[in-house]
């Protein structure tokens, strides 16, 4: 009797795959390393923003790479999803042994890998080229919770929204969604620098959450139970309001 | 063929399958079930309901009423396990990313199985080799990525592989080597459902067939089951056409015998292609055709006598349905 391949080889095979693919998408490689790279490097040369820390780095650094978490897991996932949906593609695998549930841990594996990649890249950039050195403070852990919880709030909006619009409104709305979270998300500015409403508007959304949480990793921001609870809460909410909700709404064809 | 498949286990079982879109019947109740190591085939106009009934096997719908069991489980609620026992292939071929090869999208689903066939022997055994099988599944011609998705299908060793139109703009090349496929797959006991528009294939391969109309079953049988219970014909072609007198005069000696040729019509065709429809090809009819032939010095390059083939025998149930259709493929 044909019998399926065991769950950790099909999701392994497929993390492969979803990697290999990663390295053929020009345009979310540009999203997900070059632009993280270029907000880090040239805003920590020319220090022409309001950063609020010493140095622009310190402040640059966490956002930067907040920004390439949401451009990996929020963007580059809900395009490349939305067009498999458009293609067929979630359909034809929907109808092979690897399971809907397999499907999407190799996809949220390979996010991690690239987030893992970006992260690299983006600290050794900044120690090495911008004299970036983690705060006394810092935390690999809060760091690693983080970028964890994160993950799972722009996966969650990220497939929410390729699972219930058409291709190309879901790459309209995730270069929307990208460019605010890039003004507003604590990324290139802090958010108390922003106008009251905005800010409020920003406090309440999952990239200035996340940007607070990496800042507090690194060191450049407080220590206390409370840096870290409030922002941590708001993103698992996110993380389970999102998952929640696209579990309900998501289409597979 | 059937007969011996009569005594085996059903691989489907499908009763009284409804569906509608949008309060637009699709399918009326159908059932039929598909013996397991048969090759069925289900034909029809577009919109009879083949790709919805095909849909509900494979899984990806769910009828509004009626039951399908499918290696004895409801594909709708299947797993992982089911899935591996049954290789797919949609229509067109599609559902595969741009970006792939050939050879990346074909190994990719082979790793999905436990035990499957070698991905390059049966890209091989498609036609994709080479530079092909190196192809990315964007470049790929039409015919091309229709024969990825029979590879897909394949992959791992299914007990039962649905089809959906799998010699679908393929060139003559591509359907002999899909036809050789599934002569294979039934030696070796895989159970195959298959929709074509192909009729010719059909008839050569399959077991039984369900002819599809408006959602239901307009005739369900063997070939032979079907064309014999086809209007008798003859049907003829001569090296060169007659004229319009010359067909009256043939029609006339043919009535001339008195064994039922009395109320003969000769039809043409198109160039020396002539039928004469609804009489029995007796051998006196045969032969005053032959006569009446020789006498002028005009030479019968083919004749046929019987109950038609199975495309007759499905524009005779179909009728103007599938004329319709080939005026209007986007119905």
């Amino acid at each position: 009797m044909s019998r399926p391949a065991s769950p950790v080889q099909a999701i392994a095979v497929m993390t492969a795959m979803e990697l290999r693919l990663v390295l053929r998408r020009p345009e979310n490689l540009f999203a997900t390393i070059v632009i993280p790279t270029v907000v880090l490097v040239l805003f920590s040369s020319i220090s022409i923003l309001p950063s609020g820390t010493a140095r622009a780095v310190e402040f640059l650094l966490p956002g930067s790479i907040a920004l390439g978490i949401i451009a990996t897991s929020l963007v580059s996932l809900s395009i490349t999803t939305a067009y498999d949906r458009s293609y067929g593609v979630l359909k034809r695998l929907g109808g092979s042994p690897l399971s809907r549930l397999e499907l999407v841990v190799a996809r949220l594996l390979s996010v991690l890998v690239v987030e893992a990649v970006q992260i690299g890249l983006l600290v050794a950039i900044a120690a090495a080229l911008l004299g970036w050195a983690p705060g006394p403070t810092a935390s690999p852990a809060v760091v690693a919770v983080a970028v964890l919880v994160g993950t799972a709030a722009f996966v969650g909006l990220g497939l929410l929204i390729a699972g219930s619009l058409r291709a190309e409104t879901v790459l309209a709305v995730a270069n929307v969604l990208f460019l605010g979270f890039l003004v507003v998300g604590g990324v290139l500015v802090p958010i108390d620098q922003l106008p009251d409403p905005l800010a409020a508007i920003a406090a309440a959304l999952p990239a200035a959450p996340l940007s607070e949480l990496l800042r507090v990793g690194l060191g450049t921001a407080g220590t206390t139970g409370t840096d870290i609870a409030g922002p941590l809460l708001l993103l698992a909410i996110w993380a389970i309001a999102t998952t929640a909700l696209t579990a309900r709404i998501f289409r597979w064809e | 063929m059937s007969g011996t498949a009569g005594a085996r286990a059903a691989a489907i079982e499908v009763t009284n399958l409804a569906k509608d879109y949008d309060g637009r019947p699709v399918l009326r109740g159908i059932s039929f079930e598909v013996r397991a190591g048969e090759v069925f085939s289900l034909l029809g106009p577009n919109g009879a309901g083949k790709t919805t009934t095909v849909e509900i096997v494979e899984g990806y719908r769910r009828p509004d009423r009626g039951t399908v069991r499918v290696l004895g489980t409801d594909p709708a609620r299947a797993g992982r396990d089911h899935r591996a026992r049954v290789g797919l292939m949609l229509q067109g071929g599609g559902g595969i990313d741009p970006r792939m090869t050939v050879r990346e999208v074909v190994g990719l689903h082979a790793r999905f199985h436990a035990d499957p066939r070698d991905p390059d022997e049966l890209l091989r055994l498609v036609g994709l080799v080479g530079t092909s099988a190196r192809t990315r599944y964007r470049r790929l011609s039409g015919g091309e990525k229709q024969r990825v998705g029979l590879a897909l299908a394949l992959v791992g060793r299914p007990e039962l592989a649905v089809l959906d139109e799998p010699t679908a703009g393929m060139d003559v090349e591509g359907r002999t080597a899909t036809r050789e496929l599934l002569v294979g797959l039934r030696q070796a006991g895989v159970t195959v459902v298959l929709t074509s528009h192909d009729l010719a294939d059909i008839e050569r391969i399959a077991d039984r067939i369900a002819i599809l109309d408006q959602g239901r079953i307009a005739a369900l049988g063997s070939p032979d089951e079907l064309t014999s219970a086809a209007a008798p014909l003859i049907r003829f072609r001569l090296a060169a056409p007659l004229s319009e007198s010359d067909r009256r005069a043939l029609a006339g000696a043919l009535a001339a015998g008195g064994d039922g040729g009395g109320g003969a019509t000769v039809e043409h065709e198109g160039g020396g292609r002539y039928r004469i429809p609804g009489l029995l090809p007796t051998p006196g009819l045969s032969a005053r055709l032959a006569s009446w032939c020789a006498e002028r010095g005009v030479v019968i390059v083919e004749l046929r006598t019987g109950g038609g083939t199975l495309e007759e025998r499905y524009v005779e149930l179909i009728g103007s349905a599938i004329l319709d259709d080939e005026l209007d493929p986007a119905r």
